[in-house]
């Protein structure tokens, strides 16, 4: 009934090509974000902003990257985690070496160097393909590990191993409570996401979405695979770096490799096929569901238990978790293989018709 | 040199074992087109479950023989490894038919959280010897040629036996009988192989049961050298390197495969790792694998990828 386009026109090639040509949807992001910006912070309480929303929107800024890879250009890749692990620790020697440093600067150096990294280990790409990429990728993955354990120049020679950053500040504003560090990310991840909507849908998008589609036949028609694949890499690695940056100091404040563990890629890459490959909002969709899920279940279960009488250990209680989230992601990739992203459209061409189907 | 030797003795010792784990992925990945992520979890499972039943059988039973009660934690386990693989066919492959790779990759990673998360629930998650009669103490060899001799794990030179073994019997079976024929045809085009016949499901249940059977014995022979614990699913990640190596398709590929990589993380952490802060083991396979793909893309053995418009 409200979600009708009858009577919008677009009469000129600019109205036609923004991305949100229809009206309502337009004014439900714009309202989306101002909410997020003005409305949140003032709502929400510390333990939510820590546990929920400031990982939520760095990890789905980080899927965003993944997606562009995954998703949009079709390489398949086990090493994001890595590219997380590069961004923050190049993000974090920048910081601490180069005096005077802006924040900001040193998160996109960090951001920088993963591209650099991306590009190196995308090499591989323009020779094998599929589950052999995948595995090349993990390369990455465990390399990283390693280098960011074992040689200390990466660390600033920490004993430790863990670094740790403090005294955020951008133009003199610092960056202390969690609203603002939730502001903080909040602004990267409208920016980003609103660069990257636009890349996918230009030319360079429509290249990567060919080469994803067969990238012989798109080699034939003019598209450079090499020039495709590898700023995919390039693109994909610097926001996933740019994340990684962002976690490590915004979220975590300080960390040792783990938090960028094989663990990690996964849980992108599953964010990506939950939410969605080759869809922006599947991005967001799939980083709630991830993010949101393991809190859910800790804090359900045990209720559960109680009902049924019966004492859950946290052992079991994480061992439930374990084949729960397993359980549930095969279940949904069989009831909805195209994620969540496709039930939202599904959702707004049913949304179209209603409530006068004929 | 014995040195050497010793060091290039261990590496094919080990890169037998993992050529057995990889052997687990080759199989299902050529029988049913799945990148099966799980077999780490499956060998944890199988190694957990041998674990508990050895222990638990002569209880039940009230036996004496420790043999006995390891034949029978064997069978026991290896049935259930059965009822897993049709489970995992009936639950979630037989839905998942003509999805894509990555999807079906997805899947088996589902798979390989619930397979950690039961396994520990039912079997406890502390730490399990399984006693199969390994020998422990090691042998010297050749110790006229050189001073000292080299020295080898009598457990490894058994455990190089027993995967030898496995792969000889894999391939009479995948060879000489009709369920193996079968099962070749379904490797080579599912299609053509249904339309003769064959009945997808069942092969599908066999497949994931033979691969459950290699992760078996993987696990009781990791686990009676390592100890049973969750880190076991680790030896999965060593052996990706191997099959792409070797090529996904071809099971002499993940055994040849298994070797080099074994011989060259051994080689490498003795001759290179104190240079670089050691610990380059893993990651030193990888690159292996990733700079032979760079001029092999589909591995040593692998099928010669095509690509057509």
């Amino acid at each position: 009934m409200f979600y009708r386009e009858n009577g919008q026109f677009n009469a000129s090639y600019r109205a036609d090509q923004q991305i949100f040509s229809i009206a309502q949807d337009r004014w439900a992001i714009l309202a989306i974000i101002a909410f997020a910006f003005i409305g949140v912070p003032f709502l929400v309480d510390e333990y939510i902003f820590r546990a929920i929303l400031i990982p939520f929107l760095i990890l789905s800024l980080a899927a965003l990257g993944v997606n562009i890879l995954v998703g949009y250009c079709g390489q398949i890749s086990l090493g994001s985690g890595a590219f997380m692990a590069v961004g923050a620790y190049m993000a974090y020697n920048t910081y601490i070496r180069i005096d005077g440093m802006p924040l900001i600067a040193a998160l996109l150096a960090g951001g920088f160097f993963a591209t650099l990294v991306g590009i190196f280990f995308g090499i591989p790409s323009l020779r094998v393909k599929g589950l052999y990429l995948a595995v090349a990728t993990l390369a990455a993955q465990f390399f990283c590990d390693w280098a960011f354990l074992r040689v200390g120049w990466f660390t600033n020679n920490t004993a430790s191993g863990s670094v740790s950053v403090s005294n955020l500040s951008v133009l003199g504003w610092t960056i202390n409570t969690p609203a603002e560090k939730y502001l903080f990310s909040l602004t990267f991840l409208v920016v980003f996401a609103l660069l990257a909507k636009n890349l996918v849908r230009s030319a360079i998008g429509r290249e990567w979405m060919a080469i994803r589609d067969m990238d012989v036949a798109a080699a034939v028609i003019g598209i450079r695979p090499m020039y495709a694949k590898l700023s995919a890499f390039a693109v994909s690695s610097f926001i996933v770096g740019v994340a990684g940056a962002l976690w490590g100091f915004v979220h975590l404040g300080s960390w040792e490799p783990a938090a960028f563990s094989i663990d990690r890629s996964f849980q992108l890459l599953f964010m990506v096929i939950i939410g969605g490959m080759g869809s922006i909002m599947g991005s967001f969709f799939g980083a709630a569901f991830i993010v949101v899920l393991p809190i859910f279940l800790n804090q359900f279960l045990p209720s559960i238990g109680d009902l049924v009488g019966v004492e859950i250990s946290t052992a079991a209680v994480s061992h439930t978790e374990f084949m729960i989230f397993g359980a549930l992601i095969v279940w949904f990739l069989i009831v909805e293989p195209h994620g969540l992203a496709r039930l939202w459209s599904i959702g707004k061409q049913k949304l179209r018709l209603w409530p006068f189907p004929h | 040199m014995a040195f050497f030797l010793e060091t290039l003795l261990g590496g094919l010792m080990a890169g037998m074992l993992y050529s057995l784990v990889a052997l687990g992925f080759v199989l299902i990945f050529k029988a049913s087109g799945v990148f099966n992520f799980a077999q780490g979890a499956m060998v944890l499972f199988a190694a957990l479950a041998m674990a508990r039943f050895a222990e638990w059988v002569p209880g039940w039973l009230g036996l004496e023989s420790k043999y006995l009660g390891n034949v029978i934690a064997f069978v026991l386990a290896a049935a259930l490894m059965f009822v897993l693989a049709w489970l995992i066919e009936r639950l979630v492959l037989r839905h998942l038919v003509n999805q894509e790779g990555v999807t079906l990759l997805m899947a088996t990673l589902g798979i390989t959280y619930f397979l950690d998360g039961f396994g520990q629930t039912i079997f406890g998650s502390a730490i399990y010897k399984i006693d199969v009669g390994m020998p422990k103490e090691p042998v010297f060899l050749l110790q006229g040629t050189f001073q000292g001799g080299v020295l080898v794990n009598l457990e490894d030179v058994y455990a190089a036996c027993v995967a030898t073994l496995l792969v000889a019997l894999l391939s009479l079976f995948f060879q000489k009988t009709s369920t193996g024929r079968a099962l070749r045809a379904v490797a080579d085009d599912h299609q053509a192989a249904q339309s003769v016949g064959i009945p997808l499901n069942r092969i599908w249940v066999i497949v994931w049961f033979v691969a459950g059977i290699t992760a078996l014995v993987a696990g009781i022979i990791w686990g009676s050298k390592l100890g049973v614990q969750f880190s076991l699913t680790t030896v999965a990640l060593r052996a990706l390197p191997v099959i792409i190596l070797g090529g996904l398709t071809s099971v002499p590929g993940a055994i040849i495969g298994g070797l080099i990589i074994g011989v060259g993380e051994k080689l490498s952490e003795v001759y290179l790792g104190p240079f670089v802060g050691g610990g380059i083991e893993i990651w030193f396979a990888y690159m292996l694998a990733l700079v032979f793909l760079l001029f092999r893309p589909q591995g040593l053995f692998g099928e010669k990828i095509i690509d057509r418009v």
